[in-house]
């Protein structure tokens, strides 16, 4: 019981590893910054949508993976 | 399996990846590095006695964008009292990073690290990121990211530390 449970958890563990051993640098995501990776695809209304909160809020960026200026992308 | 367990391996597994990246420290020797600019190679060994203020940027990055205006300006301020601005771009591909420059120009020196061998050693963490080296080489602070309200903070670390 403890050693099916205890070798579950390694499996779980080691399963996980493979997101983790080489995790994504910074610079290697440009590819994702393109308008086409937005969550939402690149519809016309996404720019309007982001025009509309960077021009209300006053905050620019933030929407893809390229901007936002806090370097946690 | 009780999901509380689930989530400390979870927990367990986030804590190993924040330990990945080495940053660095101030008062840590900056990594030396070799590159090819716009006209001939950059080498930071070349600006030993001068104030460096190294940035990585690339051309899908909108906060670089944002920061090469105001790095001009840094550049004509201080260049005399012995600042050098050096902003090395991590574009796989070279004529995305021209594309970017022949919009947003770049009065200051360009190197291009297409391998990031550079951003690697010097940890970056985030896009822009940001290093001030001293006259002795020395690393003195670094920043990650650009926003308009780091501007003031930044510009009082480089004057302080001005060699003239």
């Amino acid at each position: 019981m403890h050693v099916r449970a205890a070798l579950i958890a390694a499996l779980a563990v080691a399963g996980v590893s493979g997101c983790s051993v080489e995790a994504v640098k910074p610079w290697q995501k440009g590819t994702l910054a393109r308008s086409e990776m937005n969550i939402e695809g690149a519809k016309p209304e996404t720019r309007f949508d982001e025009h509309i909160y960077t021009s209300r809020e006053a905050a620019a960026g933030g929407a893809s993976v390229g901007g936002g200026g806090c370097g946690c992308n | 399996m009780k999901a509380i367990v689930w989530r400390q391996i979870a927990a367990a597994w986030f804590a190993c990846l924040s330990g990945i990246a080495s940053a660095l420290d101030a008062g840590n020797q900056a990594p030396s590095f070799d590159i090819a600019g716009r006209g001939g190679d950059v080498k930071l060994a070349d600006y030993r006695g001068k104030l460096v203020y190294v940035d990585f940027w690339a051309s899908w990055c909108g906060p670089c964008k944002r920061s090469f205006p105001w790095m001009n300006q840094l550049q004509a301020r201080f260049g005399q009292q012995g600042l050098q601005v050096v902003a090395v771009n991590l574009d796989a591909k070279r004529q995305d990073a021209d594309q970017f420059l022949s919009t947003t120009p770049a009065e200051f020196v360009v190197g291009f690290n297409p391998n990031a061998t550079v951003a690697l050693a010097y940890g970056v963490k985030g896009m822009p990121s940001s290093v001030l080296v001293g006259p002795d080489g020395r690393v003195l602070f670094v920043h990650a990211g650009f926003l308009d309200s780091d501007k003031a903070r930044l510009e009082e670390e480089i004057s302080r530390n001005l060699p003239k």
